[in-house]
This record gives structure tokens, C-alpha cells and sequence, in this order.
């Protein structure tokens, strides 16, 4: 296996290229333009599109209809920018409609800050945008698992016909650390996979009323928009199965620490720093933030764990509403945050683990 | 064992080439965990900027943190910025053409190079970075000359006239750190 | 005996038009269902419909379409033509989608030079949502969000779409025609056809406004909205062909 030094936004481009992404728009916003610069460069070599869209309003419409027309199709933004998108996104949940969309999150609310933060935890695993939809949402610690994720997530998208995000935070975009690229889909496999999605694909059918392709985001009759939202509804419960879930150092854990992404990459250090000083301190990191792996932390035995410490770059925390889901009041839970571009210092969360254990 | 370092500097005097070089070289030629973090100014041009690398024999867990094994400075705001996040016993390298050696700290020890001369010397100002590396590489050892100089060779492949200035600059740099160990 | 006329085979058999009585959208549909079917398109065609009333024709249209974002449909076509260059790859948008909250989607798109070609139904009002002012509405003209009607210092100026595009470089052919009566319902269907050769012929971004009535939300029966048509819409909206490269 060749390790290749690659930055996160890059190894992202390339994990998705490999996977038979063939066609991206997007408009530019720090800390992701290595994205969509990435893929102007690669798509191409390989026969794809890439379109610099006059919005993220027009990005996320073009991937719509590229992904309409059974194209793997990708787009990616960050914060602001994703908050943009959501009317498209919410088009393709609607419509059923795989694609995959990358947030390589940043300060907000509002214009907020260029540099990293994971404020969008809430938007992208409650309502990324209108009218209740779901998503499986993969959030990568390391840039190798933010390539392997980008390339299942297309997968995931096609089998369930829903977007796939990939929820991802500054640092990993722009980090750059070893990676082992997955396999390049062959062009044959690429068009089989196209070819598999002709029957539903706007492109074109042979006139034939029934058989024609109509992909519609909503329904005029109530009836048909209800049993749209049924089938909806059943393919998000499936997702169970999905869940992915680290349990570090858990095992006789006193004190679980609970991150996700970047964070949760800290939080291991941090655990492994405490460990050596004979403190035992574990980790639970949510890999699918949606659906959450809520079993995870309510199975933990309580009568040993003393406090959960929610650790998260983003004031107020947002994942810890999951968290107290989860825990439902059996030990007390504290926070140890930072926000605004600031990033999670190991230094910090082991403060916090031994402050808990005064 | 990992080492968490800091290379900062003005926008132009290749800082983040400096990390990315040493970075590069780690993962292609050993079996270390490395990271490499840039952090820039909004601004386009001028400005300061600075990289973390860390390379450590387990996983990385924070690409950047608060706490500096080695810190290199290539202008005299990067020490003030900086200073403070080296440990006790920490390296700072310094760019003693243009950066003073009163630091304000007598718990860390001091490596000096005076690159911006150095590299006027070779007649070329931009090959400081390389200087500096080299003087990095040749104190610390923290990954063999032969596998950084290859990753340089490598990289700079599409200029082949480039390539004497480097080697002349990343030798001149080894020798420099070598000698103050 | 000699069959002359039958029912475009792009529309459905079984199916009813849901569109008011007067309105000419059904008309328009019918000569794209027409030229498709004279092109030999209908298995090629994807449709990218607009937010409002252009939607009533997905239920009885027979070949492929789409419900974009209200006012992407130009930016849905770009990313169904540009993935899929042999499909017909055409938007059907009114006043409101078009020109208002789709305006970055259509310059833009009109700028790129995409080959698409665009059915561009400009009727002066918003038609679904009950008769809200759009940006083609004329001044004066009353509007259930303009009760006292248009005012240009309040409201600016009706928006021309084809006068705009044609400051632009990249569009190929920009047409504006009616279907107010027989000869202008034939000069549509030939500027249709037109905008969907241009696409064969790779030749890029093609729009064809069709300056239609809305008796309905104008508050006139049909025959009086083809006056109002011919005395008020006409003079801001002159019929003509502003390019054809």
C-alpha cells in the first residue's frame, strides 16, 4: 500500500474521483477551494465536468440535475455556503436523488470565520434544510478516513437514492497527512453504474407514458406526498444497520469523552496522555453522526462512569443534545468547547477530565 | 515519541515549503504518523504565516496544538508570537540574520542560523527556507539528510536547474545544525 | 378519409390540461409536445420545468422531465446537457422564475453560452400564487402585492429578458412572439423548433419569451385579455427576433 502526502480538501477530490464522480460544481468559499480547484484539474482527465456555478444556489441545482440524469455527482462548501445549498439538498432528498456533498465547516453563525469549527453539527444532522428529510452523515477524524468515507458515500448515495454528506470540519480540509487512495473504478464500472440509474434518469426515455422519467421533488396530490414521506420514513429507520461508532479505552473508562471529527482525534490524545498518568479516561466518537450511535453511550455502566466531558469546537455544544438523549440523566455531563476558528487543545480536554475527577 | 513543530515567518520566505518538504519526506520514506497544518492571514499577499508538522511514532492526534517541541523562526513577530508555546527544554531555531537571539527564555536551548545571509551568500535569497531545513534536519536528526534531500530532488523534478542551488543550500544548512548540537 | 390533425403524441391520451380557461400555457405546450414529435425528439427530451403554473404540465406530459428549484431550472439544465450532450435539454420557466428569483441562474447560464434552449412564458404576474407582482409586470398594472398598481418610482420598470440576454455574447438566437393569434402561434412553433435545432447543431444557448395573457389573474375574460395583450403588453414587449447567429 503507497502512502501519498495529501491535503484533506485534495484527498476528498480524489476519493470521489475514484469512486466514478464525474461531474462537480461549486462556488468558491475558504476553507474548501482546494475542492473544487482539485476537481477542475482532475475531471478532465477522466471525461467529467466541472462547472463553476454562479452560486451555491446554482452549484447544488447543477448537481441535481447532473445527479438526475444518473450521473455520481458531487459538490461541496462550507458553512455559509451549505446553508446556500439546502434548498437543492432538500430537492434531492425530495426527489430521491443520490448525490454526495462535502461541508468543510468553518466559524458561524453568519459569515462568521474563515478558520475551523464544527458550528454546523445541529444544520447537518437535523435539518439541512426544509420539510424533515435525513441523510447519512460521515464525519472523518483523519484525512484517510475523510477519503474512504467520500468514496463509500457514493455507494450509500445510489443504494438508498438520498444524498450522502460528509461532514468535515477546516483542519482536515486543509491538513495534509499520508493516505492510502482507494482502488480507481474502472471506466467500465462508471458507466455500468450510470447505465443502472438509465430507467429513472431525465434523459430521454422512449415514448412511453409510464416508463418516462419524472423526477419530482414534491407531489400535487396529498396522498402521494404522504406516502412519499412513508417510504422516506422507512428508508431512514433502515439506517440502523449504518450507525458507525470508535469506543476507545472505554471498557473501565471512569470519565467518556464524547467528539466527533477533529475533535475526537484530540480527545484520543488527550486519552492516551491521561492513561499514562494512570487517569481512565475513554472515548466514544459517533463516525455516523446521523444516525447517531445513541446505543453506543446508553450501554455504558454507570454505576462505574463517573461523567461524560462533551467535547466539541463549537459554543454553545450542539452534539451534546444527542449525548443527553443518550445518557438520560444517569451521570452528569460537561462540556469542554472552543469556537470561532479557535482550534481544540489536547492540553484543555485533560484539564477538564481532571477537574471532573477533583 | 513525537515531535510537535513550529515553522513560522513572513508570507514569501517559504515557511510552509520548509514543513511540507519535512512532512513529504516522512511519509514517503518511514513508517511515522505525520501531519501538516498550514494557518494563513486572510490576506493574499505579505502577512505572516506558519505551519505545524508533527511526526510521531503513534497516531496524531492534534495537528496543531499549543505546546512546541521545536519552533523555528524566520522573522522577529514570529518569535514574539510564538515563543511562549515552547516547552522547557524545547529548540527554537532562529533566523539570526534578522532575528534577535534575546528570546526572554533561558529554559530552552537556541540554534542559530543566519539563513537571509546564507542564502544571499549562495546568490539566491529564496533558498533561506532550504538553509533552514537543512540546519533542522542536520540538529535534530529527527528523520535522515538522505530521505529530505530526496523529497526536495523530487519535487523540485520539473526544475532540474534549480537543484545545485538546493543541494549547495540543504548541505550548508546540515553542516550549520550538525555543528551546534 | 384523410386524417390532417391528431393530438401530439407528447401529451398523454388520457390526461386533462389543468390550466384556466384563456390561458395560453396549454397552447405552448401543446407546440413543443408538436415539435418534438415532428424533430423525432420525444425520446430524447428532458424537460427542466419552472416553480408555478408551468408545473401543471408534468402530470400529462410524456416524456422526461424535472421540477427544478424555483428559478434554477437553467442551472439544472446545465447539469443534465453538460453530463448528457446527446439529450434535448430544454427549460420551461414563467415571468417570476425566469427573471426574478432565477435572474444569477438564467444570465448566467445565457453567459456560458450553455446549449440548452429555454420556452420563456412571460405573462406579467405570478399566476399560482394568486397574481403578485412580477418583474414583467407593466406600470400600472395591479398586482395583488401592488394594489394600486405598479409604480415605477417604488417598483422600478418591467424587466426585458431577450433586450438584456442581448447585451450578452454568448446567446445564439433571442426571440420574442405571442400566441395571440393563428400567424403568431406559428412563428412560436417555428421559433421552438428553431431553439431546439440550434441545440442538434451544438450551437449553444437558445430563448424563445413567449409573451402570453393570464385572464385569470389579469381580472379579464379571454377575449379581453387578447386586447389587453395587443394594447399593453406589445408596446413594452415588442415581438421580434433580437439575434439569430
Amino acid at each position: 500500500m503507497t502512502r501519498v502526502f495529501m491535503k484533506g480538501c485534495e484527498a476528498i477530490a480524489e476519493a470521489a474521483v475514484r469512486a466514478g464522480c464525474r461531474f462537480f460544481a461549486g462556488y468558491p468559499i475558504t476553507p474548501q477551494n482546494e475542492i473544487p480547484e482539485y476537481f477542475a484539474r482532475r475531471l478532465p482527465e477522466v471525461n467529467g465536468t466541472f462547472v463553476q456555478g454562479e452560486s451555491e444556489v446554482a452549484s447544488i441545482s447543477m448537481v441535481y440535475g447532473a445527479a438526475s440524469a444518473g450521473i455520481r455527482a458531487m459538490t461541496s462548501s462550507s458553512s455559509p455556503g451549505i446553508s446556500l445549498k439546502s434548498e437543492g439538498i432538500s430537492y434531492c432528498a425530495a426527489a430521491r436523488i443520490p448525490m454526495v456533498y462535502s461541508n468543510i465547516s468553518r466559524g458561524g453563525p453568519g459569515v462568521g470565520a474563515i478558520q475551523p469549527a464544527q458550528m454546523d453539527y445541529l444544520q447537518a444532522t437535523k435539518a439541512s434544510g426544509n420539510g424533515g428529510f435525513e441523510m447519512l452523515v460521515f464525519a472523518p477524524s483523519t484525512v484517510q478516513e475523510a477519503v474512504d468515507m467520500t468514496y463509500h458515500a457514493f455507494d450509500y448515495a445510489d443504494r438508498d437514492r438520498n444524498p450522502v454528506l460528509i461532514l468535515a470540519d477546516g483542519v482536515i480540509g486543509a491538513m495534509m497527512e499520508p493516505v492510502v487512495l482507494p482502488e480507481m473504478k474502472s471506466e467500465e464500472e462508471v458507466r455500468s453504474i450510470q447505465e443502472a440509474k438509465r430507467v429513472w434518469a431525465c434523459v430521454g426515455h422512449k415514448l412511453d407514458y409510464p416508463n418516462r422519467a419524472w423526477i419530482e421533488p414534491g407531489h400535487w396530490q396529498t396522498s402521494d406526498m404522504q406516502r412519499a414521506n412513508e417510504e422516506a420514513a422507512a428508508l431512514y429507520k433502515s439506517w440502523e444497520k449504518d450507525v458507525q461508532v470508535e469506543c476507545y479505552q472505554t471498557e473501565d473508562a471512569q470519565i467518556v469523552i464524547t467528539a466527533y471529527g477533529i475533535s475526537a482525534r484530540i480527545a484520543k490524545s488527550a486519552v492516551n496522555l491521561l492513561r499514562k498518568e494512570g487517569i481512565r479516561a475513554g472515548l466514544i466518537r459517533p463516525i455516523t453522526v446521523h444516525p447517531f450511535p445513541y446505543d453506543a453511550i446508553a450501554s455504558l455502566d454507570y454505576s462505574r462512569v463517573k461523567a461524560i466531558l462533551d467535547v466539541e469546537m463549537s459554543i454553545p455544544a450542539q452534539m451534546l443534545q444527542d449525548v443527553q438523549l443518550a445518557v438520560k440523566d444517569r451521570c452528569p455531563i460537561t462540556t469542554c468547547l472552543c469556537s470561532g476558528g479557535n482550534i481544540m487543545g489536547r492540553e484543555m480536554i485533560i484539564d477538564a477530565v481532571k477537574n471532573l475527577l477533583k | 515519541m513525537e515531535t510537535n513543530l513550529c515553522v513560522a515567518g513572513f508570507g514569501g520566505q517559504g515557511v510552509m515549503t520548509l514543513g511540507k518538504f519535512l512532512a513529504s519526506a516522512t511519509c514517503d520514506s518511514t513508517d511515522k504518523n505525520v501531519t501538516f497544518f498550514p494557518s494563513y492571514g486572510a490576506e493574499q499577499r505579505g502577512g505572516t504565516a506558519n505551519c505545524f508538522v508533527v511526526i510521531s511514532d503513534e497516531e496524531v492526534g492534534a495537528p496543531l496544538g499549543n505546546v512546541m517541541d521545536d519552533l523555528i523562526v524566520m522573522n522577529e513577530p514570529s518569535l514574539k508570537k510564538f515563543i511562549n508555546t515552547l516547552k522547557p527544554n524545547g529548540t527554537l531555531f532562529i533566523n539570526s540574520s534578522i532575528v534577535p537571539e534575546e528570546t526572554g527564555r533561558d529554559d530552552i536551548k537556541l540554534v542559530k542560523a543566519p539563513v537571509t545571509e546564507l542564502a544571499l551568500e549562495l546568490g539566491n535569497a529564496k533558498v533561506l527556507n532550504v538553509i533552514m531545513l537543512g540546519v533542522y534536519v542536520g540538529y535534530t536528526n529527527v528523520i535522515s539528510p538522505e530521505i529530505v534531500w530526496d523529497t526536495i530532488e523530487h519535487k523540485l523534478g520539473k526544475k532540474p536547474k534549480l537543484l545545485p542551488l538546493n543541494k549547495a543550500a540543504f548541505e550548508k544548512g546540515l553542516e550549520l545544525g550538525r555543528s551546534q548540537r | 378519409m384523410e386524417q390532417i390533425y391528431a393530438r401530439t403524441k407528447a401529451i398523454q391520451e388520457d390526461k386533462v390540461s389543468g390550466f384556466c380557461p384563456g390561458c395560453m400555457h396549454g397552447l405552448v405546450v401543446k407546440l413543443i409536445g408538436e415539435v418534438l414529435e415532428e424533430m423525432d425528439l420525444v425520446d430524447k427530451a428532458a424537460c427542466c420545468l419552472g416553480i408555478g403554473c408551468c408545473g401543471l404540465q408534468m402530470d400529462y406530459m410524456a416524456y422526461d422531465n424535472i421540477t427544478s428549484p424555483h428559478g434554477r431550472a437553467c442551472a439544472v439544465a446545465t447539469g443534465i446537457k453538460r453530463t448528457n450532450p446527446d439529450s434535448l435539454v430544454f427549460t420551461y420557466q414563467g415571468d417570476g422564475d425566469f427573471a426574478s428569483i432565477g435572474l444569477a441562474e438564467s444570465l448566467s447560464a445565457a453567459n456560458r453560452g450553455e446549449n440548452i434552449s429555454v420556452i420563456f412564458i412571460n405573462n406579467g404576474i405570478y399566476g399560482m400564487t394568486g397574481g403578485q407582482m412580477a418583474p414583467t409586470t407593466l406600470i400600472g398594472m395591479k398586482a395583488t402585492t401592488a394594489p394600486g398598481g405598479r409604480k415605477a418610482e417604488e417598483h422600478g420598470y418591467p424587466m426585458h429578458m431577450c433586450e438584456i440576454l442581448n447585451q450578452l455574447t454568448a446567446p445564439v438566437y433571442l426571440e420574442r412572439t405571442s400566441c395571440n393569434t393563428p400567424a403568431n402561434v406559428i412563428k412560436t412553433k417555428k421559433a421552438i423548433r428553431k431553439a431546439f435545432q440550434n441545440q442538434l447543431d451544438k450551437k449553444g444557448f437558445s430563448l424563445v419569451e413567449i409573451v402570453t395573457s393570464c385572464p385569470t389573474n389579469w381580472g379579464l375574460d379571454a377575449l379581453k385579455s387578447l386586447e389587453f395583450l395587443e394594447e399593453k403588453m406589445f408596446p413594452e414587449f415588442p415581438l421580434g427576433v433580437f439575434r439569430d447567429r
